[in-house]
């Protein structure tokens, strides 16, 4: 028992487990799912399929605060990697077929993978402090993407890219597959070769992991692309939900979310020691506490108080002075009780 | 003859060595300077482009157009300095707006609504600062939080925008102080009176010396006996502040409350910081580097403008100085930790 209790993933998967049963008890069809056509739907369905952007997101947020970085531009980014794609649909000749939707797709991943080198390079090797490395990113990035459309949003009518958020592929959403063929990439390399103990080690002591002979450097800087490469995606799926490219509202604010959900996920800020099932529970807890919120009527805007809300009590939670007071209060509980345990024996005697 | 190609090279390299004893004695204000540059630059380029850029009428304009971006820049010169950061300015600006906006519309008066649009800015100061302090969480996490907090609540008073017809309020960005053609509206004064206090309490108090030792060193701070926690909570609640005063500008500036407003703007008022001196790691920064910054940020918006490109232009742009900037702080960083 207490080695489950003690277990890093106990705190955040009991968080999504009260929340998604919150859900259940105050709505019925909550935990529905129906089967229609040979495809699955419902809440819970819908929750997987919404969440495979904020999922890249997070898994490439991740790796890099895992190097003791933070990458900002993860949201300007997928604005840029959508503007791109949707562009080179909207030009081509034939917009419907599956080539010019792989071309797109395939430019658009490129173009994020050299923004993701663009990060890399500026933290690895001209050493600059990654939250700035990548503010530049993030201010310049949605003003390139708002220049790539035109200023206007580009909307597109092509089945093959459609089929990338919205369709299906079995009996569940083709979303969810690309999320789950992410954090099984992402979990293979880093946790069944040396590279996420590498990368922990970095995170931790970044001179001292130098001076052991790891690489640091190649380490960061393949950080910050795996997470251009990951918004990238990102971006697409999100242009193919609203099959437009919406240089403002893209990856608006998801940044920040994906940074929530690492934490939640029990990943230090302080970068090192990482877990990917971790992020994976965070981004399924914040997903589900956004439904939530709209479930019980809440405006979308006003979200952000509760999401405030969950901040401040998780960091409470994480901080020494509270885990002091907590110690404290629990041994004296404890004392007492036992010395009132002797009272009671020593009467009983 | 010689002895002239002597003095000449003598002249060249006391020309040199005055340039180099200058760089590394006053190296914290080289950024500075260099701000100082691309502003005249920019100025002299768009004079000569346009002919009529540096014109009294259009210098006012930018004090008036960026009286709110210098007001924040201020507050968080501070925070910077010490080494923190804080996300939420945008946020608080924008619930300040729309707070007063839905106060003044139904029906308070405006000697109430002023103290409480500009008393609740300090409060979720307040909170930030000692979370920071006394909880030991990241300032960038939790301000995070308080820029999520301030945003929702703006939408919590009103998910649409309010206009304001309190005359009172109007005043301060209607009436035009004129001198020539210059003129300076009460939201300018304001702005500057904010730069002016700033920058005195950061050269010539205690308080603005322990905020820059907390920045060079927290740790040799505290051995010192300098007062570290309520120094540093002080400087987010400072920040909170400018955030509430900049809200009350901004809403005379534009005659509504909006819960939309200053998305974004943290990330500007982080840019002209940096673009003004000050480094991101603290213990260096002046709160007239960034009012240069400032004006940098507001002309490059008004070229833009001017020359009728888009403006998604400014960001670019901004972020390319950005860039730019902090190689610049890395190169000076990197001298003068040199062993010597």
């Amino acid at each position: 028992m207490t080695k489950i209790l003690k277990h890093r993933l106990f705190w955040p998967a009991a968080a999504l487990v009260s929340l998604l049963a919150v859900n259940i008890i105050a709505n019925q069809s909550f935990a529905r799912i129906t089967m229609r056509d040979g495809q699955l739907y419902g809440a819970l369905i819908d929750i997987l399929r919404q969440s495979a952007p904020l999922m890249l997101v997070a898994l490439g947020m991740t790796l890099v605060i895992a190097t003791r970085g933070i990458d900002l531009s993860v949201g300007a980014i997928m604005a840029v990697s959508g503007a791109v794609a949707l562009t080179i649909i909207d030009s081509s000749p034939s917009p419907g077929s599956l080539g010019t939707v792989a071309v797109a797709v395939v430019v658009a991943l490129l173009v994020s993978l050299v923004l993701g080198a663009w990060n890399g390079f500026l933290v690895s090797v001209l050493g600059i402090q990654p939250i700035i490395a990548t503010l530049v990113l993030m201010l310049a990035g949605r003003g390139v993407a708002l220049l790539i459309t035109g200023g206007a949003i580009t909307t597109v009518n092509s089945a093959p890219l459609k089929f990338i958020a919205s369709g299906y592929l079995f009996i569940l959403p083709f979303a969810f597959f690309i999320s789950v063929a992410a954090i099984a990439t992402v979990g293979l390399l880093e946790r069944r070769t040396a590279l996420g103990v590498l990368t922990e080690a970095v995170g931790i002591n970044p001179e001292a992991s130098r001076l052991a002979g790891v690489r640091a450097r190649g380490i960061k800087w393949s950080a910050y692309v795996a997470s251009g490469l990951l918004a990238g995606i990102a971006g697409v799926i999100y242009a193919s939900n609203i099959s437009a490219a919406d240089a403002n509202a893209a990856g608006f604010l998801i940044e920040l979310y994906a940074i929530l959900a690492v934490v939640l996920g029990g990943t230090s800020l302080m970068g090192g020691k990482f877990s990917i099932a971790g992020t994976v529970i965070g981004v399924l807890t914040v997903q589900t506490l956004g439904s939530t919120i709209l479930f019980f009527g809440v405006p979308s805007a006003q979200s952000p108080v509760v999401f405030a809300a969950v901040v401040i009590l998780v960091v409470l939670l994480q901080s020494d002075l509270v885990h002091r007071t907590a110690k404290r209060v629990w041994s004296q509980v404890r004392a007492e009780f036992t010395s009132s345990n002797q009272q009671d024996t020593e009467v009983a005697s | 003859m010689t002895t002239v190609q002597t003095t000449t090279a003598d002249r060249v390299a006391s020309v040199t060595s005055f340039l180099r004893t200058f760089t590394s004695r006053y190296a914290s204000v080289l950024p500075t300077l260099a701000a100082v540059g691309v502003l005249l630059l920019l100025l002299m380029g768009a004079q000569s482009r346009f002919g009529n850029f540096v014109s009294p009428g259009n210098m006012s304009a930018l004090l008036l157009d960026n009286a709110y971006l210098m007001i924040l820049a201020v507050g968080m010169t501070f925070v910077i300095v010490t080494a923190g950061i804080d996300l939420s300015v945008g946020s608080v600006m924008a619930f300040t707006g729309i707070l007063g906006a839905s106060m003044l519309s139904t029906g308070v008066p405006v000697y109430i609504a002023v103290p409480i649009m500009l008393g609740g800015g300090a409060t979720i100061g307040l909170l930030l600062g000692v979370l920071v302090q006394y909880f030991n969480v990241q300032p960038f996490i939790a301000t995070l939080a308080g820029l999520f907090l301030a945003r929702g609540l703006a939408y919590v008073v009103s998910l649409s925008s309010i206009r304001v017809e309190e005359p009172s309020l109007l005043w301060l960005q209607a009436t035009r102080f004129r001198l020539g053609d210059w003129y300076i509206t009460p939201t300018g004064i304001i702005a500057i009176v904010v730069v002016a206090t700033g920058a005195l309490v950061m050269h010539f108090t205690r308080f603005g010396r322990t905020v820059y030792a907390i920045g060079g060193s927290e740790q040799s701070a505290r051995l010192m006996g300098l007062n570290v926690a309520r120094t540093k909570v002080m400087v987010y609640v400072i920040s909170g502040f400018c955030g509430r005063l900049a809200g009350l500008v901004l809403t005379a500036y534009s005659g509504a409350g909006y819960p939309r407003n200053g998305i974004g703007t943290e990330l500007d008022v982080i840019a002209v910081v940096v673009i003004g001196g000050t480094l991101l790691t603290g213990g260096r920064g002046y709160v007239l580097g960034s009012m240069v910054g400032v004006f940098v940020f507001g002309t490059i918006k008004s070229v833009i403008s001017f020359m009728g490109a888009e403006q998604s232009w400014t960001h670019i742009i901004v972020g390319a100085l950005l860039l730019v900037f902090i190689v610049v702080q890395r190169a000076i960083v990197a001298r003068s930790d040199r062993p010597r």
